[in-house]
């Protein structure tokens, strides 16, 4: 039987060749991410921004507008809606409600839900969920720390395990990894929640550990062949590693693809955030934290070739060998 | 690599077995394993995917601060009658949360010093550090203030008993399976599974439930009511229901009796009027000083006060011997089973305020559950094909591995006891896609092993000896985000992150060792001379 065989042996890609236009690509999808993210805002859920969310599926597609006039007249505050999933189903989000207490807020609930089944029979509640202010900041302070404490653990992790050079640029890969999925999300305007937080964190978890499989081989090329020039090291290395990342990277997307169409609305934010991070990731661990180490100066294996001499050397002393 | 010696094998295929025959239960409908004789581990739903209710309640401490000050003030006022020689005070005031008094005779200051001592702690407590602090001002004003550790005790009891009160207030709502945790200083979350209606159980939770009965002060004056006033020694509380029409009225400060002194309370109908009321039965010392304080005080109206808002205030006509009573007053047979329940229960020590709530109705659970259960299929399904056609036999030992370690993750999280979450799912789908991954980093090392001209057998020992490092170098790090996320994350975090985890400790075990064993038999059994890979 013949096997499929996605990359062919022996590539010989010269990847490093185009760490330049990678570095101007990267630097420029970095810059417009940030720039987008500052300019159009996330769209945060209740669980970071406070308020009320109720999902209501109606028995045909509403009229988006019918519904807001329908809610508007609560009195409850301006509604925002989106359309969520399937074209029957509605999420409706409220600031947090006046008072404060669960009191006003499930006045709020009642009305609306009574109001809605009443103006289209058959409108069906699904979900709701509210959060005080209090408890969504907390929620965005334990959010950001759980990011960075990732980042900080991780890097020294690759510190400790390598040398220094892979921590920073892989820490580097990893925030341009983040910088892309939070301009994707300012971009899409797709509901940013802590359901994608945790998709966050998995696409560092993730992304790490492509880069740490050509670490891996990088640091094992760099013992084995210790005269090779640094780039031509990172270039066997990368193409080395390709049929095993392109596997991988398509196994990944083929379960998250069958997650993004048939696992249901609630998760398609999160599967999407996970498809664009893989991508991502891939590219950043090929084009951008692995050519970063040339930048960053390392070197094959000087420092155990410095080990290798006597530690009572004195510089420039002439060395007596062992007599024959 | 070849040498599996017997009893590896033989572990190594028992702890699978053991591991998937744990995930079965899991699958059974309910009705299946409720005869067995003993009762299998089974992984729970969590309320994304069973629907019903999650609410995180909030205590406010400065109502404990407050509830605490003013049961000081009580204290403080008996401690100093109680024993001979009385020592006098003049009224006690509390303001800023400290209490002061003022010593009618300068000269009993060491003795008030003693008795305060007696009823402040001593300092000996769980804590070492005292309670109040007691500051004698200008010879005969005595201020007491809390500590920040005595308020962070009491705190910390008024939420242990809180959660108790939650917990038995839920049970009497008969539903299934609730969860009811603290969380942090003063927090608690309480999820209940496929709850029908959230409302009557925001109800039950929102009410303090704090029983009181006090005579009702009819030397209050009307103007002085309406502006708020009340004579020396009463309070003004609110009566919405009052039959004259003034939302107030005024009562004595001190409690004929309270809810502690509560046996029992039930829902029931009035007889005459068939209104529903709540009756409620009081312990043998409740009844008996309801006994002495109803013969005490014939013809004049006691008020039934419930959370600090008087319900009714119906006069004493004749002594109440039996120590039963009813409350009667507008209410609706839910709200007095409500209040019935809540009563019984005991009143919550502390106000709880829910500050996040979120419910799911059991049809958005349920089609949940059918998209999770049919991506993961769909999943599965895609990488095994992808698997099997890009390294042919090898591929076959590592969609062995998939398909075991999908039932493996589930055997664990229902040997833990664990929660399956809608993000869980998702952390499952991902698992599959990086369990291969392992897998592939091994395949393709014996595919450039095998390129390099080595023997097959050389060839699959290298590929799974530079693989493992590898492996384990990535898994370390996917591992530590992973444990960030469980110990930050709260909610549909943490449960991705329990499946997540489990999921890179089972795989590496199952794409690791195990193919490395089925491998290895292979090898050994038939000698290939190549190997299609």
């Amino acid at each position: 039987m013949k096997l499929l065989k996605l990359v062919p042996d022996d590539t010989n890609i010269d990847f490093v060749r185009l760490r330049g236009w990678a570095f101007g690509l990267t630097l420029l999808l970095s810059v417009l991410a940030v720039g987008v993210t500052f300019y159009k805002g996330l769209n945060f859920g209740v669980d970071f921004e406070g308020g009320l969310m109720i999902e209501e599926r109606f028995a045909q597609k509403p009229d988006l507008d019918q519904v807001r006039a329908v809610v508007d007249a609560q009195g409850v505050g301006e509604a925002a809606l989106q359309q969520f999933g399937d074209p029957r189903t509605i999420t409706i989000r409220l600031p947090v409600q006046q008072g404060g207490d669960e009191g006003a807020t499930n006045a709020a609930v009642k009305k609306i839900e009574a109001a809605l089944a009443q103006r289209f029979p058959g409108a069906e509640f699904r979900r709701y969920s509210t959060v005080s202010g209090k408890v969504s900041g907390e929620l965005i302070r334990n959010g950001l720390l759980a990011v960075v404490l990732a980042i900080l653990g991780i890097g020294l992790f690759a510190i400790f395990r390598f040398e220094w050079q892979f921590g920073v640029s892989t820490i580097v890969a990893i925030v341009h990894d983040l910088l892309m999925t939070l301009g994707f999300f300012a971009l899409t305007q797709f509901e940013f929640d802590l359901n994608i937080v945790a998709a966050v964190l998995t696409i560092i978890g993730y992304s790490i550990n492509d880069k740490i499989v050509i670490d891996d081989r990088i640091r094992e090329n760099m013992r084995r062949y210790r005269k090779m020039e640094m780039r031509d090291i990172i270039n066997l290395s990368v193409n080395e590693t390709l049929p095993r990342t392109v596997m991988t990277s398509v196994t990944i997307l083929l379960a998250l693809f069958a997650l993004l169409f048939l696992g249901g609305h609630v998760l398609r934010g999160f599967t999407a955030a996970m498809i664009l991070g893989i991508v991502v990731g891939t590219y950043s661990s090929i084009y951008v934290s692995s050519s970063l180490l040339i930048s960053l100066g390392l070197r094959a294996e000087p420092e155990a070739a410095d080990k290798a001499r006597p530690a009572n050397s004195v510089e420039g002393a002439e060395r007596v060998g062992p007599r024959t | 690599m070849l040498d599996f010696p017997r009893w590896k094998v033989t572990a190594i295929w028992l702890v699978l077995a053991i591991l998937v025959s744990l995930s079965i239960p899991s699958f059974l409908p309910e009705r299946v394993t409720q005869g067995w004789p003993f009762t299998p581990p089974r992984i729970n739903l969590g309320l994304d995917l069973a629907g019903g209710s999650y609410l995180l309640l909030e205590a406010d401490t400065n109502d404990v601060a407050a509830t605490r000050v003013e049961a000081m003030r009580e204290q403080v006022q008996t401690e100093m009658r109680r024993q001979n020689p009385r020592i006098e005070i003049g009224e006690i005031s509390s303001r800023n949360g400290q209490l002061s008094f003022l010593l009618r005779d300068p000269s009993q200051v060491d003795a008030a010093r003693e008795r305060l001592l007696s009823i402040t702690g001593t300092g000996a407590g769980m804590t070492g550090q005292r309670q109040w602090d007691i500051q004698v001002v200008d010879s005969s004003r005595f201020v007491l203030t809390p500590t920040a550790a005595g308020l962070a005790q009491a705190v910390d009891t008024a939420m242990g008993d809180a959660t108790e009160v939650v917990r038995r207030r839920i049970d009497e709502l008969g539903t299934r399976e609730p969860t009811i945790i603290r969380q942090g200083a003063n927090r608690i979350v309480v999820q209940v599974p496929g709850l029908q209606d959230p409302q009557a159980l925001k109800n039950l939770l929102g009410k303090t439930a704090k029983l009181e009965f006090k005579l009702v002060d009819t030397n209050a004056d009307p103007a002085g009511l309406a502006r708020g006033q009340a004579p020396a020694g009463s309070q003004v509380l609110p009566y919405p229901n009052n039959p004259s029409g003034i939302p107030f009225i005024a009562v004595k400060r001190s409690a004929i009796i309270t809810g502690d002194m509560l046996a029992d309370a039930r829902q029931e109908f009035e007889p005459t009027t068939n209104a529903p009321q709540v009756s409620i039965t009081f312990d043998s010392q409740g009844g008996r000083r309801f006994a002495r304080v109803t013969q005490e005080n014939v013809n004049r109206p006691f008020a039934i006060i419930i959370d600090n808002s008087v319900i009714s205030a119906p006069n004493i006509n004749e002594p109440i011997l039996g120590g039963r009573a009813s409350i009667s007053g507008g209410f609706t047979t839910d709200s007095a089973n409500q209040l019935a329940i809540a009563l019984r229960s005991g009143k919550l020590p502390v106000d709880l305020k829910i500050v996040e709530e979120s419910t799911v109705g059991p049809d958005l659970g349920a089609d949940s559950i059918r998209a999770g259960i049919l991506a993961s299929a769909i999943a599965v399904a895609l990488v095994v094909a992808f698997m099997l056609v890009t390294y042919g036999r090898f591929g076959v030992y590592a969609n062995l591995a998939v398909v075991i370690n999908v039932f493996v993750i589930l055997g664990v999280l229902a040997l833990i006891n664990g929660t399956l979450t809608l993000p869980g799912i998702a952390g499952f789908v991902l698992t599959i896609g990086t369990a291969v991954d392992a897998n592939v980093l091994i395949n393709e090392r014996i595919r450039e092993e095998r390129h390099r001209g080595r023997g097959v057998v050389q060839a699959v020992e290298l590929g799974y000896k530079e693989a493992s490092r590898t492996i384990f170098e990535a898994n370390v790090t996917h591992a530590i985000s992973g444990i960030i996320m469980f110990f930050l994350g709260s909610g549909p975090v943490k449960g991705f992150a329990v499946v997540l985890l489990i999921g890179i400790a089972t795989s590496v075990f199952t794409a690791v060792l195990f193919t490395r064993m089925l491998v290895a038999g292979w090898l050994r059994r038939t000698k290939p001379k190549t190997i299609n890979i």
